[in-house]
């Protein structure tokens, strides 16, 4: 690929010389680490629910593959494209998430998914990428002056969204979606007194899903007071964690992982402890620290509200969802239905985070030979 | 460089505002507000991944707190201390322990619960293919699959490749002389833990971690044991007995030299043994044992005066006592010396004799020689004698009792108040440890004088009377029979007898006592069909006299027949006078 001329002005060419070459690079190193994870993580789960052992990895090599493709063809798209995109698909995903209360089955007390031939779509997962997006067009709207309404407007959209999610009821996804509107809402200029106000009335709405919702009572019970019910996969986890102490257990050794519910899905960093240890555990949370960090950090000299407010709004989503997976195995936070980004196994969730990555690499592509505020005469000329 | 195609590129708009913004002073400073707040969204995070690598630490480390087992080693739970042997009087092996290895399997590491289960079964067919595939499935990390196999089981496990199968060293009680000693020895539960005999009496001792090579050891001699063992199994063939029991007791120091009872049972695989083979005769066992009681019921008389061996009683013909009829096994149907009373087993005249000592008297004495209260043997399975309560001792029980009916005691209790009449008259308390000191706390019972007259008459019972069977040739045995009927149905059933033989030997000094007893014995043509104690039980304590009599130091010798003259001229023997 570097073999691009930089006279080259093709598609592909202009793509190369204007991505973010750093987090495209991040990104790929997570993708593998994620196919190898899986390989070790999936077969245990896969011979205890009498799949063939290499189920989940085969499923997981093409869902990945798929991933990397959709991560390189958005990040294709200009960002008018971008936005035209998810602001088209906003709705068409609400109405899906609609049609998902209305007839999706229920399983394990929430209706999330769709039933399409062999997959199941969680019309949730790709109303996130679009709601953000979404949400960064209405709001940028307002940089200028324009005596446009679009916090209010933002706010509408935000309680449709987060309505429909409580419905389900999602309540990871209620608290991920709030916490990055609310950021977004104030990049966008909210007062800090209204940002405090939200972080107040979000902890009312947690306490009120704790009062209006069996199941959320029930694991913040659970995570609370552990005596008070069963806290089997809490458990297994730190006891994963414990035995694979600094350097792990070994690829493929791991024993509690065998007893570990969801090994393959929302506890895999619990397996990546056990079977490679904290250090390993270390790196790869600095991966994706690397990435939010790199991605937010890259942001700061953006001139472009709405590419500002978007890209900013699909990272934090990413590293939201990164953290609070992460902080669910590590048993600081109550156990939620929340994967990790390219590890986690799960073919829906994957997708709608490859169109996210795929988006923040659209939105994040300049000419890094063009410094903001800088005469490209000028520029040309001190050459 | 072309970068001015960059610069015109409508998507490439970084640098130059959105055209449609007019004002652009608001933006700038709108913009600047949004960097501040997304620098501050950047903090939140790293310090949010900063938390998460804390955490992750923290948990890494814990291990140190606790020491991990490595993949192919686990926790094993600490081999358990031997338990101290048990050996004969000699230093011959009686229990002891092997290494035996133990299975069990770490069910977190079974792929396959259905194939290892019946790989396993294949080995192990005693094993229950359901029960080892749910102990497989059941994802301990710690399930016992099957305790001491073999060493062979144990190389074809190994050879499975299953690395969830692992074993734990272990000791298993072994008894090399198997069923020889069964009631003695008792036998342990799969963890080790006595359950009968004196691996259950001295369990504290036994398992005492400072004590373990330390052995027990016991009083019995494993030679005379087996000797016994094999007479009275002998015996208890020929004659079709449903059981047998037999002692040899030491009558200076109160030691058990050898016990005996059938059924017996392997104390090294006691699975489908039966209540009536763990049943320990000798100690357990209480009998009416018969007219080997007169020995006592004699001493008493002689000791406290009350007869002499120049008395005697009328035995013309039965004794009428209310609706009782007092009757002998062998009539002579006259005038009976006291000597010819003792000799010729005569119930008639030993409870007249009987009356003479009076109720209390008989009492005192059978409460003195320990008839009335269990044995202190170490052996938990020790019964309790059964007696009339002192409210219904009437006279008609001093009767029957005089003659070993109407109490039940122990065959040990016998030999013990046996071996204080013969030894001098002291007490000893029975054991079944070497070395024990309890023969200093012997008490006194009857004088030497009486203890003499007694020896005299036992050997007059060999000699002249009903135990001529039992006469082992040098060895000067004396002794007494006992025939007694079993009470079944609230009456006594002639057919089915307690036959037993209580002797002594050599009775010129006596040193041993040997008993034997058959439960319900059947005469045989040898025996013109007699199934009494003369009959049966003497001639096993011949043999065994025989047999040991040389392990035991005794040696034969030629008889001062002027010893017994005194007794012998007063029992006349002859037929058809």
């Amino acid at each position: 690929m570097i073999a691009f001329s930089r006279n080259d002005n093709s598609v592909m060419s202009r793509w190369w010389w204007t991505v973010d070459r750093w987090m495209l690079g991040l990104v790929v190193v997570l993708v593998m680490t994620g196919l190898w994870l899986t390989l070790t993580a999936s077969p245990a789960v896969a011979e205890r629910l009498g799949l063939d052992a290499l189920h989940f990895v085969k499923r997981q090599t093409m869902f990945l593959g798929l991933a990397l493709v959709t991560v390189f063809g958005v990040s294709m798209m200009s960002t008018s494209l971008v936005r035209r995109v998810c602001v088209l698909g906003m709705p068409v995903m609400l109405l899906l998430m609609v049609a998902t209360l209305l007839i999706g089955p229920e399983i394990k007390g929430a209706t999330r998914w769709l039933q399409i031939g062999s997959f199941t779509l969680q019309p949730s997962e790709f109303l996130k990428p679009f709601f953000v997006v979404t949400t960064a067009w209405i709001l940028s709207s307002q940089f200028g002056g324009e005596d446009i309404p679009s916090k209010r407007i933002a706010t509408v959209l935000y309680g449709l969204v987060a309505g429909l999610l409580v419905l389900q009821p999602d309540f990871g996804q209620t608290v991920l979606i709030s916490a990055v509107w609310i950021s977004q809402m104030a990049i966008a200029g909210l007062p800090i007194m209204w940002v405090a106000l939200a972080g107040v009335s979000g902890l009312f709405g947690v306490g009120l899903a704790y009062a209006l919702l069996p199941h959320v009572a029930s694991r913040i019970d659970r995570f609370i007071n552990p005596e008070s019910g069963d806290t089997y996969q809490a458990d297994k986890a730190l006891e994963a964690f414990q035995s694979g102490g600094l350097l792990g257990r070994g690829p493929g050794e791991g024993v509690v992982k065998l007893h570990l519910p969801d090994a393959h899905t929302d506890y895999i960093f619990a397996v990546v402890g056990e079977e490679f240890g904290a250090i390993a555990c270390i790196l790869l949370l600095l991966l994706f620290a690397g990435i939010v960090v790199r991605g937010l950090a890259h942001l700061l000299d953006e001139e472009d509200p709405f590419r500002m407010l978007a890209a900013a709004g699909l990272i934090m989503q990413f590293g939201l969802q990164t953290l609070i997976n992460v902080g669910v195995n590590l048993v600081i936070l109550p156990s939620k239905g929340m994967t990790l980004p390219f590890i986690s196994y799960g073919g829906s969730s994957m997708l709608a985070l490859a169109i996210g990555v795929g988006m923040i690499l659209a939105l994040t592509k300049r000419n890094r030979f063009i410094r903001p505020g800088l005469d490209p005469i000028g520029w040309k000329a001190a050459e | 460089m072309n970068a001015a195609a960059f610069a015109m590129d409508p998507t490439r708009s970084g640098y130059v505002p959105s055209k449609r913004r007019g004002d652009e002073q608001p933006v700038r400073s709108q913009l600047d507000m949004a960097r501040g707040r997304l620098f501050a969204v950047m903090i939140l995070f790293l310090l949010g991944f900063m938390v998460m690598i804390g955490r992750t630490v923290e948990l890494g480390m814990r291990e140190n707190a606790r020491p991990r087992s490595f993949a192919g080693q686990i926790e094993v739970p600490p081999v358990k201390v031997g338990r101290a042997d048990i050996r004969d009087r000699n230093g011959e092996i009686m229990a002891t322990n092997l290494r035996t290895s133990s299975l069990f399997a770490d069910a977190t590491q079974i792929r396959d619960a259905s194939a290892a289960s019946h790989d396993l079964v294949k080995i192990l067919p005693q094993l229950s293919l359901a029960d080892v595939e749910s102990k497989l499935a059941s994802g301990k990390k710690f399930v016992w699959l099957h305790r001491k196999l073999t060493p062979r089981q144990k190389w074809q496990v190994n050879a499975l490749g299953n690395p969830a199968f692992r074993f734990e060293e272990e000791e298993e009680r072994v008894y090399p002389h198997g069923r020889l000693a069964s009631h003695i020895m008792g036998y342990v539960d799969v963890d080790g833990r006595g359950l009968g005999g004196v691996e259950h009496f001295f369990e504290d001792r036994l398992s005492d971690p400072d004590r373990h090579k330390d052995a027990l050891k016991l009083s019995i001699d494993m030679r005379v044991q087996y000797a016994l063992a094999d007479e009275l199994e002998t015996a208890r063939r020929v004659h079709s007995a449903i059981g047998a029991a037999g002692l040899v007791f030491d009558v200076t120091t109160g030691e058990v030299v050898a016990l005996v009872s059938l059924p017996d049972y392997d104390p090294n695989d006691i699975r489908g043994v039966s209540a009536d083979q763990l049943f320990n005769r000798v100690t357990q066992g209480v009998y009416e044992l018969g007219s080997t009681f007169k020995t006592f019921t004699f001493a008493s008389a002689l000791d406290q005066g009350i007869v002499s061996l120049d008395d005697g009683y009328d035995a013309t013909k039965p004794l009428v006592v209310g609706r009782f009829r007092i009757r002998d096994d062998h009539p002579k149907s006259r005038y009976l010396t006291v000597p010819e009373i003792f000799a010729f087993s005569s119930n008639i005249g030993t409870a007249q004799m009987a009356l003479d000592v009076g109720t209390d008297g008989q009492r005192d004495f059978l409460e003195k020689l320990g008839m009335l209260r269990p044995s202190t043997v170490e052996l938990t399975e020790v019964g309790a004698p059964m007696y009339p309560a002192p409210q219904q001792w009437k006279k008609i029980s001093t009767m029957t009792i005089s003659y070993g009916h109407g109490i039940a005691v122990s065959p040990l209790q016998l030999a013990v108040g046996t071996a204080a009449i013969v030894n001098g008259g002291r007490l000893i308390p029975a054991t079944l440890v070497a070395d024990s000191d309890g023969y200093q706390n012997a008490t006194r019972v009857i004088s030497e004088k009486t203890s003499h007259t007694m020896n005299m008459l036992l050997r007059m019972v060999v000699k002249k009377g009903t135990a001529g069977r039992a006469d082992a040739v040098g060895y000067r045995v004396g002794g007494k029979t006992g025939t007694a009927e079993k009470p079944a149905n609230g009456r006594y059933n002639r057919k089915a007898l307690i036959s037993s033989f209580m002797g002594v030997f050599p009775m010129d000094d006596p040193r041993y006592v040997v008993f034997a007893l058959l439960d319900e014995p059947k005469g045989t043509k040898e025996t013109y069909g007699f199934a009494s104690g003369g009959w049966t039980a003497a001639p096993v304590v011949r043999n065994v006299v025989l047999r040991t009599a040389p392990l035991l130091g005794v040696a034969p010798e030629g008889e001062d027949e002027g010893l017994y003259q005194q007794v012998a001229m007063k029992i006349n023997d002859k037929k058809g006078h």
